[in-house]
């Protein structure tokens, strides 16, 4: 008979949890880098015959991921750099530092936050939309007819998106980086006391162009990730309604965490060369 | 049906077809020769748009070969089959029209891909095609704004933009009432007259079958296989198993449910 509350048994299935959630992911990862390789192929071949990118759907796409991401980016980032300037300046009143609330506040924004929000907010909106439009698709039999008619659903449906999102992210990063400082300078002004041309000043002088171009790669990296895993988890969503929301989610979590991991690996090599 | 060239247009060999370790159908073989109606008929899974999908090259089956043409889809490499699947035109049991794009954008999207032709040209081709399936007018809605037996309809307006002579349709008739599934039924008999392509058509419907099938082979989920293969009338008439002659006869239409 078995027992109730059979210990070995329990901490055995914890174990074998563990082992199934890391067999997942690499699983997952795996279906990506074959996804991003077929990918790759069809980048290619973009590059080489660029009439092929239909240039109506790109152009949409970067509307609804790009313009119409403005407010929430412009919110977001504003607060975010409104945090950090609260923050910055508790710590660097106890040492007198206040003027360097500029350069802590700019410096986080641009290596850091500002790209980082930006994703979040692209995985939010963008990449659970990709997901649930293609997996609706899939449903109607839209990606059989595209097949049949010849046509490569990735050529067709992924590379849109993909330029869209490429093009778009890091100029939302822009924005985003622009408005993080600005928040960051309002606490300045107001907590801290400091001249607008002060603050000004030292962000300005904080940021080098090579921090700049760091943090906007990372931009871009991270819309190549919220857009693959919004995509494949579309293509491969369950043949039903429930199967499309439900890839719609997933999209979110792992893209979220794959940012994270790739922000880490990026925050990384980035110190390595003295960034 | 003769036809002067005597490579069938479509030649099932022992098809075994399935997902997972799931058999849907085992040993299918069948042809379909030129010009003319054919049916699949059966109940709903039965795995009728299962075979469809492997006849049009979407899915690879357990084993066994298509041949369209004489030239097998299952084995071609994916620029031939692209090539292949061009020469054909499919609809999907609910149009699977694209519903970023509206009617018009729809059946000029394959001609937009695939044709030479100049931009004025293309238009006014995907507009005779919308005209052919009494869809004039409709050019600029949107596949959401209008009724299921449209959709089906703007789905073959788009399947034949490039003008195939083999158009695959599944289920024309589900989710229509009977007097729209007539319609669709004596449009498709017109298109049949007018193109002199040949239809694959895929259906539960009695109705239908009696109406525009010249053959049909029918598939049964207990033996997996066809269990008919002729004439509708003369299975009627002259088939000697009984279920074969009672589902013809809808003595007991959910037998396969
Ligand atoms: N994508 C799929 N994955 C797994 N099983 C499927 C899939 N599509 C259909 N089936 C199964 O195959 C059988 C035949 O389905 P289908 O070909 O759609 O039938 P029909 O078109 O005759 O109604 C059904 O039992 C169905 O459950
Ligand atoms: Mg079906």
């Amino acid at each position: 008979m078995p027992m109730p509350f059979d210990l070995d048994q329990r901490i055995e299935d914890r174990i074998e949890e563990v082992g199934s959630f890391a067999k997942h992911i690499i699983d997952d990862l795996i279906r990506m880098v074959i996804f991003t390789g077929e990918l790759s192929r069809i980048v290619w071949e973009s590059i080489t015959h660029p009439r092929r990118v239909r240039r109506r759907e790109t152009l949409y796409y970067m509307d609804m991921c790009g313009t119409d991401a403005v407010p929430i980016v412009v919110m977001i980032c504003l607060l975010m750099g409104i945090i950090l300037g609260f923050q910055g300046a508790m710590q660097l009143q106890k040492y007198g530092g206040d003027i360097f609330i500029a350069d802590f506040v700019s410096l986080v924004i641009i290596k850091e936050m500002g790209p980082l929000m930006v994703a979040m907010i692209c995985t939010g909106r963008a990449g659970s939309a990709f997901a649930a439009e293609i997996g609706t698709m899939k449903v109607g039999e839209e990606i059989d007819a595209l097949r049949t008619m010849g046509l490569n659903p990735v050529r067709f449906l992924v590379m849109p998106k993909l330029m869209a999102m490429l093009l778009v992210m890091p100029l939302l990063t822009v924005f985003g980086d622009i408005v993080g400082i600005f928040g960051g300078m309002i606490i300045a002004v107001i907590k801290l006391n400091l001249p607008i041309v002060v603050y000004y000043n030292r962000a300005m002088g904080a940021i080098t162009p090579l921090a700049f171009m760091l943090g906007l790669f990372k931009s871009f990296v991270f819309a190549f990730i919220i857009t693959v895993i919004g995509c494949r988890r579309g293509f491969s969503a369950g043949n039903d309604a429930m199967g499309v929301g439900r890839a719609a989610t997933s999209t979110v979590v792992s893209s979220i965490f794959w940012i994270v991991i790739a922000d880490f690996v990026l925050t990384f090599f980035y110190s390595m060369i003295g960034e | 049906m003769s036809t002067t060239d005597d490579v069938p247009i479509i030649d099932v060999r022992n098809l075994i077809v399935g997902y997972g370790d799931n058999v849907v159908l085992k040993n299918v073989s069948f042809v379909v020769d030129k010009g003319g109606i054919f049916a699949v008929l059966g109940g709903s899974g039965c795995g009728k748009s299962t075979l469809l999908k492997h006849l049009i090259g979407l899915y690879r089956p357990f084993s066994g070969d298509v041949l369209i043409r004489g030239k097998s889809i299952v084995r071609s490499a994916q620029s031939d089959k692209d090539a292949m699947m061009r020469s054909f035109g499919v609809t999907y049991q609910n149009g699977a029209l694209f519903g970023a794009l509206t009617l018009l954008e729809n059946v000029l999207l394959p001609l937009e891909e695939f044709s030479s032709l100049h931009h004025e040209e293309r238009v006014l081709k995907a507009k005779e095609k919308l005209r052919l399936v009494e869809l004039d007018g409709f050019e600029s809605y949107y596949p959401a704004e209008l009724s299921g037996g449209m959709r089906k309809r703007a789905g073959l307006a788009r399947a034949m933009a490039l003008e195939p002579d083999l158009l695959f349709f599944d289920e024309p008739s589900a989710g229509l009432d009977p007097i729209t599934s007539a319609e669709l039924d004596k449009l498709i008999l017109r298109l049949k007259k007018d193109t002199g392509a040949t239809f694959v058509i895929v259906t539960h419907e009695l109705d239908s079958i009696f109406a525009i099938a010249d053959r049909c082979i029918m598939l049964d989920k207990q033996t997996r296989g066809i269990v008919a293969d002729g004439n509708p009338r003369e299975l009627l008439e002259k088939s000697d198993n009984p279920w074969v002659k009672s589902f013809l006869s809808r003595n007991n239409l959910r037998y396969c449910n």
